[in-house]
């Protein structure tokens, strides 16, 4: 058994050898070709669902671009961003007084201002975790996967304050019915779900002028170069930790928010959800907030699309399947091209 | 005594002593007080099989599996299917029912030879699934793998919920064949399975002991400590690490096993992230990764704390009652923290041991060191 499992694993190190490198090329073009395919499939037989699938997809962009730059500049994967999200999203619920709609949303300017707080609560939370559980261990020298189990327990701990104060039943923003309206090329679209794709594109243009037109972002893409690097350059990297841990929680917050509106509350969801944000961040690339942008529509798309397409066998037209599309693309990237799209080598 | 292990020793007198003193106090009879402990233990030995999986995964060699779940799921159906005789009715659809409890005629055994069947194959189809999950997830950063097995416990559940005819759907699987169950009387059932999981417990525990002082053993911890410099010295890290990935999962396919055939019946809601996975980590972070002994200590100090707080609940005033369960979810998630933060070793810290025969040589016990040894990055 153990001498069979020791040439199987022998066998497959040598084909990565030998073949590594024809692999990844032909990993690269035979990705970008799926996910073309999957837009012409989805323009031609599932227009609906591929709209829905760019709003989902632009939510799970918001996660991904976090656990993304955490995972940069901390060089840890953060398995507490899925509860993160729940909970700011629970906190605009508890934040969200007062009725009033702006146009034809089904929220008023109350919502503006949960939203608002969440992420100032989330992003200064974010930091105070940070300074009470992972910075002791970086101190320590941990292991970034010491860090990773530690964000577990963080995650388990968010969670069960979301059960305690808001109970495990699933809960919305505002109920009642708010119709779809009708678009060009027969697609239906909630005025709400304009509201999250803005919201979305408008936070995205924030992070990347950040990233790419500040001092802190050139310091945070320094650091996630080479944090050694950037330290002897004089970057001050608990700050840039500081600032990566703001900005994270605070689009976790967003995201859960915007989860919520397309969706509902539910304290369960937030682990669940770490699946199609890592998919997407991974299929971009980890650490490439580029990459996690359209890693994640392509996560949400599909997700949607595979629903959308009537073939008789699994995973297609049943919603139950939609974690299992974004384990798919997880393991095929890992398989093909583990650096993902934009990744560095 | 070191301070550690005053610590411990301390953890299990409490617990001991909160579970045996509630439990006393309010059970309305010496029997129904017996059956509670027997119980208790036998759910901290099935736990106790999970935590010494994952010692083996994550303890021994490093690897990093947050889908424990999975595993166990797997193992539970397998079991079932293979013991259960074929469904008998239009409405309960599996796949599956080789009915081995019963339909071996002179092997069968009292279901024994069903059940030690049912685990090896629950062990088996485990096993499987993590080779598969390896070859894209174990050679990258350990990181990748975590997320992989998350979604392999997610997709196991999906699966088991929206192709009603594999194990039924949401309804589960009821009627899995308990062994030896037609030689006592049902409400001493109880004494008989405690025996059981604690022999499948010590086999194991006797078999990981053996394999960690083995040549083979020093292998998965070097890769711990330093895979670079192991590599260096001839050894197949990929390989050492997929054998001791899936070794750990097929130990937590035999936990479902003894799970589902304790239980008599699954359904998907069972499997739940807490229970499946969060608690497993929460065991092996107390008792001590590294440490099979810990691993088992761990598993009976969390469950026992766990069992402690739900017999506390009744005496609890009303508000607090009806939320004890999600602050036990609260404790758990802290405990995992704590540990980290103060306790990286556990309560055990791991044991210094460097070869069976080295310590048969010298004829004495090799000495415990407390904080130094174990994972030196923690």
């Amino acid at each position: 058994m153990v001498r069979s499992l020791t040439r199987a694993a022998a066998l497959i190190g040598w084909a990565r050898r030998e073949y590594g490198g024809l692999a990844d090329r032909a990993g690269t073009v035979g990705l970008w070709l799926l996910i073309v395919l999957l837009l012409v499939v989805g323009v031609v037989d599932a227009r609906q669902y591929l709209v829905t699938g760019i709003i989902v997809g632009s939510i799970i962009a918001l996660g991904a671009l976090g656990i993304t730059l955490i995972y940069g500049i901390l060089k840890f994967a953060h398995f507490a961003h899925g509860d993160m999200m729940m909970f700011g999203a629970y906190i605009a619920l508890a934040a969200l007084v007062g009725g009033g709609r702006i146009g034809p949303l089904s929220f008023g300017w109350g919502m503006i201002f949960a939203i608002l707080l969440s992420m100032t609560v989330l992003g200064a939370g974010s930091v105070a975790i940070d300074r009470v559980v992972y910075r002791p261990l970086r101190q320590r020298g941990s292991s970034t996967v010491i860090l990773a189990i530690a964000s577990l327990g963080v995650a388990i701990v968010l969670r069960a304050i979301m059960l305690l104060w808001w109970g495990p039943d699933q809960q919305l923003y505002v109920s009642g019915i708010h119709p779809a309206r009708e678009f060009p090329f027969d697609i239906m679209l909630k005025p709400d779900q304009i509201f999250i794709f803005a919201t979305a594109v408008l936070l995205m243009a924030m992070v990347y002028l950040l990233l790419f037109r500040t001092r802190m972002g050139k310091a945070m893409r320094a650091m996630s170069d080479n944090a050694d690097l950037a330290r002897v350059t004089g970057i001050d990297t608990e700050q840039v930790v500081m600032w990566t841990w703001i900005i994270g929680g605070a689009l976790a917050a967003v995201a859960g928010i915007l989860l919520g509106i397309q969706s509902n509350l539910k304290p369960e969801l937030g682990f669940t959800l770490l699946l199609p944000l890592f998919a997407g961040a991974i299929l971009g690339g980890l650490g490439s907030p580029q990459g996690a942008l359209v890693g994640a529509m392509i996560v949400g798309i599909s997700q949607e699309v595979f629903v959308g397409i009537d073939l008789p066998f699994p995973p297609f037209g049943v919603p139950g399947y939609k974690p299992a599309v974004a384990f798919g693309i997880l393991i095929l990237v890992l398989l093909v091209r583990p650096r993902g799209l934009f990744g560095k080598t | 005594m070191e301070k550690g292990r005053l610590v411990a020793f301390l953890a299990v007198a409490a617990i001991t002593a909160g579970i045996v003193g509630i439990s006393a106090n309010d059970s309305a009879s010496l029997n129904g007080f017996i059956s509670f402990l027997t119980v208790f233990i036998t759910t901290v030995a099935i736990f106790a099989i999970f935590t010494l999986g994952l010692n083996v995964q994550w303890g021994y060699t490093g690897i990093f599996n947050f889908g424990i779940v999975a595993f166990f799921m797997v193992g539970a159906y397998t079991s079932a299917l293979l013991t259960k005789g074929p469904s008998s009715s239009e409405f309960v659809k599996y796949v599956g029912g080789l009915n081995l409890a019963e339909g071996l005629g002179p092997l069968n055994l009292h279901g024994l030879t069903g059940f030690v069947l049912g685990a090896l194959g629950a062990a088996v189809v485990s096993g499987i699934v993590a080779f598969l999950i390896a070859i894209p997830a174990l050679r990258l950063r350990e990181d990748y793998l975590a997320i992989a097995t998350i979604g392999v416990a997610e997709v196991f559940r999906r699966l088991a919920i929206e192709e009603e005819g594999l194990v039924n759907g949401t309804r589960g699987l009821t009627g899995i064949p308990r062994p030896l169950h037609d030689l006592v009387s049902p409400p001493d059932y109880k004494f008989i399975y405690l025996a059981i999981a604690v022999i499948v417990l010590l086999i194991i525990f006797v078999a990981i002991e053996r394999g960690a002082r083995s040549p083979w053993g020093r292998v998965l911890k070097a890769i711990r400590e330093d895979e670079l410099a192991t590599a260096a010295s001839g050894k197949n890290i990929f390989a050492f690490r997929m054998q001791a990935f899936v070794l750990g999962a097929m130990i937590m396919g035999i936990g479902g096993a003894v799970y589902s055939a304790n239980q008599g019946s699954i359904v998907p809601d069972t499997f739940s992230h807490f229970f499946g996975t969060f608690i497993i980590w929460a065991m092996l972070m107390v008792g001590g990764s590294g440490s099979n002994r810990g691993a088992i200590l761990g598993a009976y100090v969390v469950w026992g704390f766990w069992t402690l707080t739900g017999l506390i609940q009744p005496h609890l005033p009303a508000a607090l009652e009806t939320r004890t369960s999600y602050i036990r979810d609260l404790l758990i998630g802290l405990l995992i923290i704590v540990m980290l933060l103060l306790r990286p070793h556990g309560l055990m810290g791991e044991e210094k041991r460097v070869s069976l025969f080295a310590e048969q040589k010298t004829k004495r016990k090799t000495p415990r060191v407390g904080a130094p040894a174990g994972p030196t990055e923690v």
